[in-house]
């Protein structure tokens, strides 16, 4: 599938790069809220909505954001999206907002949405951008639903409101607290990891990032690599951003020095006057 | 002449060290445990009757059984001779109370065994005692029936809930163990009895359960509010799941310290854990929690009571491995 493709980024943030299973990225909301699959999808669409135009609107300006300040400047996007969200929950779905409660705030530090940005919205155009915003999204909220309706099931009984386990079942309280959200979330995990190992198997290309990646970021030598989690002088050592930004520059001076032509061209012609 | 001198060599056994060993293996040791813990067992069914049994039977069978599965379907070389399943599941069914239903012993014995045990890579990996930490899972997931003490021939409430809400106690029935409880720990005396064979067989020795109770000691006669009170003290030590705790959960070899210096810290803790959370928790008991965040600081212990080997000194250990 090729790279930056629209279906291609729907695709890697569901199954290849799932923030979830795969990323373990949001890990505080996703063993916080999870605690039915209602709660797990109302987090996971929350976020992708503020995920999807955070990285719309941070892919926009990634020009204009000096490199230096643009974590704040990421921080000040997401926060006013978030607090526009959370206003529009406050006033359409008040039950939902009081379930998930001081999380909806805490998207604005989630580090999904931070790690897109940094890793993909900061180096791509808007479109792709939009569209791996939405993949992570809806990976995110497939996985907080699945771990919410297992939890549920489990300690309720219940899914989605509705009780389905027979009349004689037991519900095991431990699931729907605390420590129930790292027992499901780890066995979920190794389920999705069996399924890859098997379409692996098959011959389906199922990894994260392109061959050759060793996933360890800190000691590869690819400072350019888009797929790049952190690091601080990336644009300046990524030969593909410089050229761009290069020719760009030259192109400027260009357009500056042809300007510059046509303004002394202009003076000229009213001196001539 | 060549060839003699050849089987000469070959008749050499090459091995690496250590070259002196003890012929004590896993299965012996869990073995005395398992007879350490007989007069525990025995005097649980004595006392709460033939069901004790059969909470006994199912939660040994399911722990047993579930250990063979992994290692069966996992095509891993098959360890349940060493006998440490039969140990957890003994140990979690002597941690219930008669009446429960019987699925939540088998259940609590999968949890053990699977999640606690194998998936950490089977005896010796475990980070926390299974049988414990089976317990503590039952407990949170069906609070109602793990601490439904009430039988047939007991009716009130467990001695230690008895003296949490400032009741007055029988203490030579407590001590005999003829008082509502799980089916393991209400007998003082049997347990006693299991834990000198332990000692004498040279199994466990007495330094986490003697920091323990010691601790334990120290702490309820500064907090308990009754000052130094020999009954109250007895009642203490004899209620609840302390003696079985001491002696048969935190000496757990795979989940203590081994230094030694680490085990009397991690008495003291442990001591130190139980009286906080009988004292002023909500609940009388404390034991199986105490034990289990004890476990989970061992790694902290050891790290700090790491010995010196002879002819360093301490602060130049740390400048040459600390970075």
């Amino acid at each position: 599938m090729k790279e930056n493709k629209i279906t291609e980024r729907l695709f890697n943030g569901l199954l290849k790069e799932n923030p979830t299973f795969v990323l373990a990225l949001g890990m505080c909301p996703t063993l916080a809220v999870t605690t039915s699959a209602m709660n797990g999808l109302g987090m996971g669409l929350t976020t992708m909505v503020v995920l999807a135009l955070s990285n719309l609107i941070i892919s926009l300006l990634r020009e204009f954001i000096p490199n230096r300040v643009r974590i704040p400047a990421f921080i000040v996007i997401v926060a006013s999206f978030v607090t526009m969200v959370q206003l529009l929950l406050e006033a359409y779905l008040p039950s939902l907002n009081t379930a998930l409660g001081v999380y909806i705030p805490l998207i604005v530090v989630n580090c999904i949405i931070l790690g897109r940005a940094e890793s993909y919205a900061y180096h791509n155009p808007p479109l792709p951008s939009l569209f791996d915003g939405i993949g992570m999204g809806l990976g995110f909220s497939v996985a907080l639903t699945l771990i919410g309706a297992v939890r549920e099931i489990l300690g309720t009984g219940n899914v989605f409101g509705f009780h389905i386990m027979p009349a004689g079942y037991t519900p095991i309280n431990i699931f729907v607290l605390a420590p129930g959200a790292f027992f499901v979330l780890a066995a979920l995990t190794a389920v999705q990891n069996a399924i890859k190992k098997k379409a692996a198997a098959k011959g389906k290309d199922v990894s994260k990032v392109g061959s050759g990646c060793t996933e360890d970021c800190s000691t590869c030598g690819d400072k350019g690599c888009t797929k790049r989690f952190y690091d601080a002088d990336a644009p300046e050592k990524n030969p593909v951003i410089n050229e761009a930004k290069e020719s760009e520059a030259k192109e400027s001076e260009v357009k500056e020095t042809e300007a510059k032509e046509e303004e002394s061209g202009v003076k000229e012609e009213s001196s001539n006057e | 002449m060549a060839t003699e001198t050849e089987n000469k060599e070959i008749s050499y056994k090459v091995s690496s060290n250590p070259h002196v060993r003890s012929k004590a293996t896993t299965g012996g040791i869990m073995l005395l445990v398992i007879i350490a813990l007989m007069p525990a067992t025995g005097f649980g069914i004595y006392n709460f009757g033939i069901r004790a049994v059969l909470v006994v039977a199912v939660s040994i069978a399911s722990a047993v059984l579930t250990e063979f599965l992994f290692n069966l379907i996992l095509k891993k070389k098959q360890t349940i001779f060493d006998l440490s399943a039969v140990v957890t599941g003994l140990l979690l069914a002597l941690n219930m109370p008669v009446s429960i239903p019987l699925w939540m012993p088998a259940l609590g014995s999968v949890f053990a065994i699977l999640v606690v045990k194998m998936l950490f890579g089977g005896i010796g990996q475990n980070f926390m005692n299974p049988a414990l930490a089976a317990r503590c899972f039952l407990l949170i997931s069906f609070p109602s029936a793990m601490t439904n003490f009430a039988t047939d021939v007991y009716t009130g409430a467990t001695p230690l809930a008895a003296l949490k809400a400032g009741e007055a106690v029988n203490i030579s029935d407590m001590i005999i163990g003829k008082t509502a409880g799980t089916i393991g720990e209400t007998s003082l005396i049997a347990i006693v009895i299991g834990a000198c064979f332990l000692i004498i067989m040279g199994v466990i020795d007495l330094k986490i359960p003697g920091c323990y109770i010691l601790s334990f000691v120290v702490f309820i006669s500064i907090f308990g509010g009754r000052g130094i009170d020999p009954a109250y003290i007895t009642a203490q030590l004899a209620g609840g799941g302390i003696m079985l705790g001491a002696f048969f959960m935190a000496t757990d070899y795979v989940t203590r310290p081994i230094t030694r210096w680490g085990q009397i810290i991690y008495g003291i803790f442990l001591g130190v854990m139980t009286g906080i959370f009988r004292i002023f928790g909500p609940s009388a008991e404390g034991v199986s929690y105490a034990i289990i965040i004890g476990n989970l600081i061992v790694p902290l212990i050891e790290k700090i009571t790491k010995p010196t080997p002879f002819g360093f000194k301490r602060s130049e250990l740390k400048q040459k491995g600390g970075k």
